[in-house]
């Protein structure tokens, strides 16, 4: 039996206990799939498992807390719901965790690098190590493995680390350490370059806020001090500075929280790298405190506790 | 720090210890350059790093946060967390593109009128070496880049 029906049968076995189940769906195109919430016996059938289930669905858990809930997770996606379980932000026992070997998402973004304009997509099929689509009648095809997103080439967490059932049998990891070598070169270029490079890529933000609303440790919705006034943190002015200013609180309020599952990146219209500064920061936390979000469900978050003398602050002698 | 233009330096200083250490050097007239000015947080522990990022971006071309020693927090943690916290967003700047060099944070008690006095001038000093925060020039109005980028 294939992972899919075995997981559509494990979701239809536990479907009548709980409110629903959250998978995803083919959406509008056949690149693009959607969220799907599985309420009825019927609605499995409409499930599906593939490179393009791009979305963490563990961001909806927070808003139905006090609902019994199922979720599909990838690998990466699982770190969120240990994580948001760590932060007593969801009730572990309240939700049911799908697990399923994970062979990496798309990005998107690279489909169209690769193959051009998809805005037209008529037909789309993963066939063994190729993506191919059928846009205006023309066919045309790339390796799946060049228009995966990075953060899949770097996974060492293919498959649920926390789940209640797993449809398939676990994969190897595609690595087995990281070593965060685009935050390496990345500070390798002058001070000056890293600058611009800000100033260039934040200037084309829209501040529509899809990054921290597909973010599954985003929680605050309407009390977000983007918008508050009271806090002013960020003011209403069309400025480079202030929309930086909120990929910094964004930034910071993850730090030791990030799970890395790159949907802040991936839900940006404009394509900024803003994932850059996640992954600097759980550089940071990991070389300090030797933790990684959501990795250990009973970790105690490195923000959330001290010790009186720190192994690895300097406390630079002035 | 005579015949230098002044900077825009901004501590953020504990109540109970660093600024009493600051007034202590004040009242002991020990001499300080005029860079900096201080606001009094109720404890280290309050200090959000977004302060520190808020604060460089909107004007300072150095920050310094200062608080009690380590096991002589009034709060007994506040330090404790703010020191993880600090680090980290220190840890950070490099990835800005911001000079970290613009941003530290230190211990000094209320009667370290003499550490504050040095704290402050080498502070000072490290700032005018690196000169004014860089900034990012005006703002071209968003619908003007995206016509450009097609989009
Ligand atoms: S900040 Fe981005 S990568 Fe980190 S948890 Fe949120 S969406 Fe995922
Ligand atoms: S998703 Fe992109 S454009 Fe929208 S607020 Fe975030 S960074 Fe700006």
């Amino acid at each position: 039996m294939n992972v899919l029906s075995q997981l559509k049968e494990q979701i239809a076995a536990t479907l009548p206990n709980l409110d629903l189940v959250i998978g995803w769906e083919r959406g509008f195109d056949p690149l693009h799939h959607t969220p799907l919430f599985m309420r009825r016996p019927e609605d499995v059938e409409r499930l599906v498992i593939d490179a393009l289930c791009v979305h963490n669905l563990a961001v909806y858990l927070p808003g139905l807390k006090n609902k019994k809930v199922g979720v599909a997770v990838k690998g990466c996606d699982s770190r969120a719901v240990n994580q948001l379980a760590r932060e007593g932000l969801i009730k572990r026992e309240n939700v049911v965790v799908f697990g399923f070997p994970c062979d990496g998402a798309a990005d998107l973004t690279k489909v169209r690098r690769q193959l051009g304009d998809i805005s037209g997509v008529q037909s789309a099929a993963l066939e063994g190590d190729l993506l191919r689509v059928v846009v205006d009648g023309k066919e045309r095809e790339t390796p799946l493995k060049d228009v995966l997103a990075d953060k899949c080439l770097r996974c060492r967490y293919p498959n649920a680390l926390t789940h209640d059932h797993f449809a398939g049998e676990p994969r190897e990891a595609r690595v087995q350490t990281d070593d965060y070598k685009d935050v390496v070169d990345f500070e390798a270029l002058p001070l000056e370059a890293r600058f611009a490079h800000w100033q260039q890529e934040m200037q084309r933000c829209i501040r529509c806020y899809a990054c921290r609303n597909a973010c599954p440790m985003c929680v605050c919705r309407d009390h977000c001090v983007a918008q508050s006034r009271d806090p002013h943190w960020v003011t209403q002015e069309d400025e480079t500075r202030e929309k930086w200013m909120f990929q910094i609180i964004h930034a910071m309020h993850l730090a030791g929280r990030c799970v890395e599952c790159g949907e802040c990146q991936r839900a940006c219209p404009v394509d900024i790298p803003i994932l850059a500064l996640k992954r600097k920061l759980n550089k940071e936390i990991r070389e300090l405190f030797d933790f990684e979000a959501g990795v250990d469900p009973q970790a105690v978050p490195p923000l959330l506790s001290f010790q009186v003398e720190e192994k690895n602050i300097n406390e630079r002698g002035w | 720090m005579s015949g230098v233009n002044e900077l825009r330096i901004v501590g953020f200083l504990c109540n109970w210890c660093s600024y009493g250490g600051a007034d202590a050097a004040g009242v002991g007239r020990l001499a300080q350059p005029t860079d900096l000015r201080i606001i009094r947080m109720p404890c280290s522990g309050r200090i959000n790093p977004l302060f520190v990022a808020r604060t460089l971006l909107s004007g300072a071309d150095g920050v310094l946060v200062s608080g009690c020693h380590p096991r002589d927090c009034h709060y007994a943690e506040g330090n404790f967390y703010a020191r993880r916290r600090l680090e980290v967003f220190k840890r950070l700047l490099p990835t800005l593109g911001i000079d970290p060099g613009r941003f530290e944070y230190t211990w000094v008690s209320a009667s370290e009128g003499q550490r504050w006095q040095t704290v402050v001038t080498t502070f000072t000093e490290q700032i005018h070496r690196l000169g004014p925060m860089p900034r990012f020039s005006p703002g071209e109005a968003c619908v003007a880049v995206l016509a450009e980028s097609g989009g």
